[in-house]
C-alpha cells in the first residue's frame, strides 16, 4: 500500500521532493490530482507524493528533519545546474553566487542581470474592505495610490517596531497583493490575519504557488520588451501590469531592490522556470543573493533582519518618508507619534570608509573614544571600491562628521554621508 | 615543494612562499583587501597573521610555520584579485623564513590535503 507523505503545488517542486527521497532509496509515486487556482495566475497541479506505507515514516523524517523544512524555490535545478553556490537563507535554499560576486555586481550595474527572488512572500487580501485594511496595517498612505501601482512601506507594531518592510500592489478596488520577506512569511501572515478580524476581507497567502523573478539593471526594459505582451514603456516606477511573459500570466512590476531600472515578474511556481530558462538563453546573466546584497546596500535600501527588526522604528531606520501620519489611524501610529515628538535617539545612518577593511553586522562604532553604536550592515563595494556600510549611532551625529569602527583590533575612520551610496539607472516617480 | 597546513595555507619548502590553497580562496569568494603584514614581524605557528577581506567575509592567514617574515607580496596592495586567479602562483602572499624545520615535517602535501577536504 501507498501512502501520501506529501502535498504539493506544481510539479516541479514534486520532481525536487522525488529525487531527494529517492537519493534514500524510497519509492515514490507522484499523483495529480486537483487544480490549485492561483488568485492572480489562474491553475496549477497539485500533487501528491506518495511513498510506500513501510517506508513512510523514513520518508516524513527525511522531509522534516534532513531538509530541515528548508525548501526550495522553483528554480532550484535551474540554479544547481548553473553551477550556483547555495546557502540556506530564511529558510530556503537559494544560490549565493554563480560566477562571482563583483562580476555579477558588475553585469546589473552595466547592463542586465536576474535574480531568483521567488523565496519572497505573497499575500493576497480581497474583498470590500481589501485597501481599507492595506491601509491600516502599513505606514505608508496606500489609500491614495492608484490601481496598478505599488508602495514601499513599513508594517508596525504597536510599539511602532517594524513587522516587516514590504511592498503593496492595489490590484483592483477590492485586491491587494502584499510581498514580504522570506524569514517573515508566518510571522506576517499572523499579523495580518489577527489585524483583519475587524475588515470584510479575506486573507491568502500565495507564498509557494508563486514564483519572482528580478530583471535589473540599465538594460532591463529593452532586454524584457521581446519577451512580455505589454509595452514597458507604459508601466511608470512602481508601477505594475498584468501581462503574459513568455505566453505566461504575471505580474510585470516595475521595482527592483538593486537601484538599477529594472522589472518583477511574478509568475505562477509551476512555471517560472519556462521565463528564467528563456532569459538565460538570451544571454541575461543570473546573479545570487551575495550581488543583490551588494547592489542593496550600494542603492541604500534596508534588509530586514540586519538594519532593521521588530525593535527599530522605521523613524529610527530613516525611512520616515514612508511613514504618513496626515493619513489617519494605523497600526503603530501612536508610538511613532510619541517617538517623532520626543525626537529620535538614534537612526540608520551611510558611512564610507578611505581604507580597505570592511564593517561587517555588528561591529562597534566609535565617537570621541565613546561608544555610539554598531554596524548593521557593512561591504565592499565594487561600485565606489570602498567599503561602506548601515550604521545604527546616536541621532546627534551629523552628516559629514566622522566616527570609528572598530574591525579586529583596529579603529578606522568612516564618514557620515546620505544615501543611496550610489544612485543608478533606477527610475523616479512621475 | 609546496605543503598544506590543515587551516587551508601552503608553504613552500623552496621558496619559503606562503598563500591560501584554491579551496580557500574559493570559500572566500572575490578578495578585494589583502591586511599584509610588516617584514621582519616574527611569527608562530598556527597565530593569525594577517586578514584577507572578501566581498563576503573576512578570512584569517594563520602561519603555516613558525619563524620571520622576511617578505610581503606587494604586489597584493593594489591587485588582491591575484589571490582567487593565481593563489600557487602571482597570489602569493608572504614569505616566512622558518625557525623550527621539525613544523615543515608536520604539513601536509597536496594529496593529503585535498583528501581530508
Amino acid at each position: 500500500m501507498w501512502k501520501i507523505v506529501k502535498t504539493i503545488v506544481g510539479e516541479i517542486e514534486a520532481h525536487i521532493v522525488e529525487k531527494l527521497l529517492k537519493s534514500y532509496g524510497i519509492p515514490v509515486l507522484i499523483q495529480k490530482t486537483d487544480l490549485f487556482v492561483h488568485p492572480i495566475f489562474g491553475s496549477s497541479v497539485q500533487c501528491e507524493i506518495l511513498v510506500p506505507e513501510d517506508k513512510y515514516d523514513e520518508a516524513t523524517t527525511i522531509l522534516q528533519g534532513e531538509g530541515k523544512g528548508v525548501k526550495y524555490t522553483p528554480l532550484y535545478e535551474d540554479h544547481v545546474k548553473l553551477g550556483a553556490k547555495i546557502v540556506e537563507f530564511a529558510g530556503f535554499y537559494m544560490p549565493l553566487q554563480y560566477e562571482g560576486i563583483v562580476q555579477e555586481v558588475l553585469n546589473v550595474r552595466k547592463s542586465v542581470g536576474m535574480f531568483d527572488v521567488s523565496h519572497m512572500g505573497e499575500f493576497i487580501a480581497e474583498g470590500p474592505d481589501a485597501i481599507r485594511f492595506a491601509d491600516y496595517v502599513v505606514t505608508n498612505d496606500f489609500s491614495s495610490i492608484l490601481v496598478g501601482d505599488v508602495i514601499y512601506t513599513a508594517m508596525c507594531n504597536e510599539k511602532g517596531g517594524f513587522v516587516d518592510d514590504l511592498l503593496v500592489y492595489k490590484i483592483s478596488p477590492e485586491k491587494v497583493m502584499f510581498v514580504v520577506n522570506a524569514a517573515n512569511i508566518e510571522k506576517d501572515f499572523s499579523h495580518l490575519s489577527r489585524l483583519s478580524k475587524n475588515f470584510d476581507v479575506t486573507l491568502k497567502n500565495v507564498s509557494d504557488e508563486t514564483g519572482l523573478i528580478a530583471v535589473q539593471g540599465p538594460k532591463a526594459q529593452e532586454t524584457l520588451q521581446p519577451l512580455v505582451d505589454t509595452t514597458l514603456e507604459t508601466i511608470g516606477y512602481y508601477s505594475f501590469a498584468e501581462a503574459n511573459v513568455c505566453g505566461i500570466r504575471g505580474i510585470v512590476s516595475r521595482t527592483g531592490y538593486t537601484g538599477e531600472d529594472g522589472f518583477e515578474l511574478y509568475l505562477p511556481a509551476s512555471e517560472t522556470p519556462i521565463v528564467w530558462r528563456k532569459l538565460i538563453e538570451i544571454g541575461v546573466k543570473p546573479a545570487g543573493l551575495g550581488a543583490r546584497d551588494v547592489l542593496r546596500l550600494e542603492a541604500g535600501l534596508l534588509l530586514y533582519g540586519n538594519d532593521m527588526d521588530e525593535t527599530v522604528t522605521p523613524l529610527e531606520a530613516s525611512i520616515g518618508w514612508a511613514v504618513k501620519f496626515e493619513k489617519g489611524e494605523f497600526h503603530g501610529k501612536e508610538a511613532l507619534l510619541k517617538q517623532k515628538e520626543e525626537g529620535l535617539k538614534r537612526r540608520l545612518r551611510g558611512v564610507i570608509l578611505e581604507s580597505r577593511l570592511i564593517p561587517r553586522h555588528g561591529m562597534q562604532v566609535f565617537k570621541d573614544g565613546k561608544e555610539v553604536g554598531y554596524v548593521t550592515s557593512g561591504t565592499f563595494s565594487p561600485t565606489l571600491e570602498k567599503p561602506i556600510a548601515f550604521v545604527m549611532i546616536d541621532a546627534s551625529i551629523k552628516l559629514g562628521e566622522s566616527v570609528q569602527i572598530l574591525i579586529r583590533d583596529k579603529y578606522v575612520d568612516a564618514t557620515v554621508v546620505k544615501t543611496p551610496f550610489y544612485r543608478g539607472s533606477v527610475r523616479k516617480k512621475s | 615543494m609546496r605543503k598544506f597546513a590543515k587551516t587551508h595555507e601552503w608553504f613552500d619548502t623552496e621558496s619559503y612562499k606562503v598563500g591560501i590553497s584554491e579551496y580557500a580562496q574559493e570559500q572566500l569568494g572575490d578578495v578585494v583587501f589583502v591586511d599584509l603584514p610588516s617584514v621582519g614581524k616574527e611569527v608562530k605557528k598556527g597565530e593569525v597573521i594577517l586578514s584577507i577581506e572578501s566581498v563576503k567575509a573576512a578570512g584569517d592567514v594563520y602561519a603555516p610555520v613558525s619563524g620571520k617574515i622576511i617578505e610581503v607580496n606587494e604586489k597584493l596592495s593594489s591587485s588582491p584579485e591575484l589571490v582567487n586567479q593565481d593563489p600557487y602562483g602571482e597570489g602569493w602572499i608572504v614569505r616566512i623564513e622558518p625557525s623550527n624545520p621539525a613544523e615543515i615535517e608536520e604539513l601536509m602535501t597536496e594529496e593529503e590535503y585535498k583528501a581530508q577536504l
